[in-house]
């Protein structure tokens, strides 16, 4: 069972850069090539002398590379600390985890408020569309430099997940087992509709100029209301139910356009808060990158799986509107449809797609057991 | 419900445990604890994997380190291709079904072989019941009162046996269990649980 005691945390960790080769070259999906690749990570645990207990963790669309621990100075922990550290789900005393920042993202690695080396500005909307596929084949470089040819077990969250499954496709050979959680395999009409709201928040901010804000006043009112929806639709109604109800922040109405209810007063406070740590443009690219997730394409859902080799955890949380677990089942059908190993399990939760962050004592009891498992696989095939 | 035998494993496990040919590939519908697929796939060899309802449950058969699925068995069976199990493993859960005879073409439909234990309707002690208490039967492999019971079927030996011949299913094993031992004479009297092999045609 996972405690937050300070002894069971990692501790003081330290983000890391990958910085591609000269002479390399990346090319995105949409056949661009990026002029230079930046990916920042942390990893956690030790690699082993034969390179086979790396565990991947994908991050979310707000999510950056620091998963767990401590950076100096921080109160925070990394987003998923309580699933990663000694003892925990992802036991760092037996594996090697690795979580890097995605492309197209504002932690660190190559992304829109980067600088473009042919005008020394950041690029903002010069920057090229980047895909959930282009964002593990950053990774994937990430991985090569650190002589990595198999991993264990890829893992992620909601756009995580979408990157968790990507890899099981792509690379069926580098990837042991794989762990999709409240994600989907395609961006559904809704989600895509979610999505461009957002954008269009930020996009309809004056200060966003196209994009071009950089050196000016940042597109903040565009970015908070962006977030706000996102929250909305992170929760559950009952979740929301339990947390605000009708809850006033002051004794009674006040019959004006003020902060009345908590909801809206904690709405407004998630907002001002993401756009101290959040670039907008980031928040267009991401969003883009999932709205264009889609392993089905044209076709039925198991031939998108054909040729895989992982064995696969999927979970999902009933409350979960976002990334409802219908969406979960379709891709665990098509995995029984292949004949691959798959355990499924929708973890009974009020949270909402919030839950894949803090159902964490559920989430262990499935993920800690499920990579010991995968783990003695690996070791009776050598 | 079903006594253990000297090695601390349950009578029906054994009993199933002897139909499956090593090294098959097992879907053991409604799987509970996964009791009986660990014990398939450590004494057996069996690649076994589980369809399960409860959450908890689900969480006994990952510590177990068993795939499985959590679903319910009349949707859940539907997922599957043609002819990817040697055997379907139905045990003690045949009567909670919604459809058991859509559950059991599935499960031919998916496996091979489908394997079926189920609890005896007719066992001696039940028909005394009904016949000189006038009540419902509870015993030790239906021990539920009307109104708490999982149960939504009830079927005896002869039931099982008709619905085969009925649906040209051939029984190519059987066996009939009381609490300690495998029963041979009179089983839909003597029987508590039966337990049979069936295949299409």
């Amino acid at each position: 069972m996972p405690h937050k005691s300070e002894s069971e945390n990692i501790g003081f960790v330290e983000p890391k850069y990958y910085v591609m080769p000269e002479g390399e070259e990346f090319v995105l999906e949409s056949g661009v090539k990026l002029p230079e690749l930046k990916v920042c990570y942390e990893t956690y645990g030790e690699l082993n002398e034969r390179k086979s207990n790396a565990v991947l963790i994908c991050h979310a669309l707000s999510g950056d590379a620091h998963a767990a621990g401590f950076h100096q100075g921080d109160k925070k922990p990394g987003w998923w600390d309580d699933m990663i550290g000694p003892g925990k789900a992802f036991d760092t005393d037996k594996y090697f985890v690795i979580c890097s920042n995605v492309i197209g993202g504002c932690k660190g690695s190559s992304g829109p408020n980067s600088i473009d080396p042919s005008t020394g500005k950041p690029y903002g909307l010069s920057f090229p569309i980047v895909s959930i596929g282009d964002m593990m084949n950053a990774q994937k470089k990430l991985l090569d430099s650190l002589g990595i040819k198999k991993l264990l077990s890829v893992c992620g969250g909601s756009m995580g997940g979408m990157q968790a499954l990507q890899w099981a496709v792509s690379y069926p050979e580098a990837v042991a087992s794989c762990m999709p959680i409240a994600t989907t395999y395609k961006h559904s009409a809704q989600q895509i509709a979610f999505g461009e709201v957002g954008r269009q928040a930020i996009m309809s901010d004056p200060a966003w100029n196209g994009g071009d804000y950089y050196e000016k006043d940042h597109p903040s009112a565009g970015l908070a209301v962006a977030r706000m929806i996102g929250h909305i639709t992170y929760m559950s109604n009952e979740s929301m139910e339990k947390k605000f109800g009708r809850v006033l922040k002051k004794e009674k109405l006040g019959y004006e356009f003020s902060t009345e209810f908590e909801v809206e007063g904690y709405l407004r406070y998630r907002g001002d808060s993401f756009v101290k740590r959040f670039d907008a443009n980031s928040y267009l690219y991401v969003t883009k990158a999932m709205d264009y997730f889609d392993l089905q394409e044209d076709r039925k859902l198991y031939h998108a799986f054909k040729g895989v080799k992982s064995r696969f955890l999927v979970i999902a949380f009933s409350s979960d509107w976002l990334y409802p677990p219908f969406q979960s089942k379709e891709i665990v059908k098509a995995l029984k449809m292949n004949g691959i190993d798959v355990t499924y399990c929708e973890i009974s939760s009020d949270y909402g797609h919030d839950a894949f962050l803090l159902e964490f004592v559920e989430e262990t009891k499935l993920v800690s057991h499920f990579l010991e498992r995968t783990r003695k696989k690996v070791e009776k095939h050598k | 419900m079903i006594a253990k035998t000297k090695e601390g494993l349950r009578l029906d496990h054994k009993v199933i445990g002897d139909m499956i040919e090593p090294g098959s590939m097992v879907l053991d519908v409604g799987c509970g604890n996964g009791d009986l697929l660990e014990y398939l796939v450590t004494s057996k060899d069996v690649k076994g994997s589980g369809v399960e309802i409860n959450e908890n449950a689900i969480y006994r058969c990952v510590e177990k380190g068993l795939s499985v699925s959590h679903g319910d068995i009349d949707s859940g069976l539907r997922e599957y291709p043609d002819r990817l199990f040697d055997y379907v493993i139905f045990n003690q859960t045949m009567q909670q079904v919604q459809k058991p005879k859509e559950a059991i073409m599935e499960a031919l439909r998916i496996g091979k072989k489908v394997i079926i234990g189920f609890p005896n309707f007719c066992y001696l002690k039940a028909r005394l019941q009904i016949f000189f208490g006038g009540r419902v039967p509870v015993t030790p492999s239906l021990p539920y009162s009307w109104y708490d019971t999982p149960n939504l079927h009830f079927l005896s030996i002869k039931d099982f046996k008709k619905f085969c011949a009925d649906g040209g299913l051939t029984i190519e094993k059987k066996k009939f269990l009381t609490e300690k031992r495998i029963v041979r004479l009179f089983p839909n009297v003597f029987a508590l649980n039966a337990v049979f092999q069936i295949v299409r045609g």
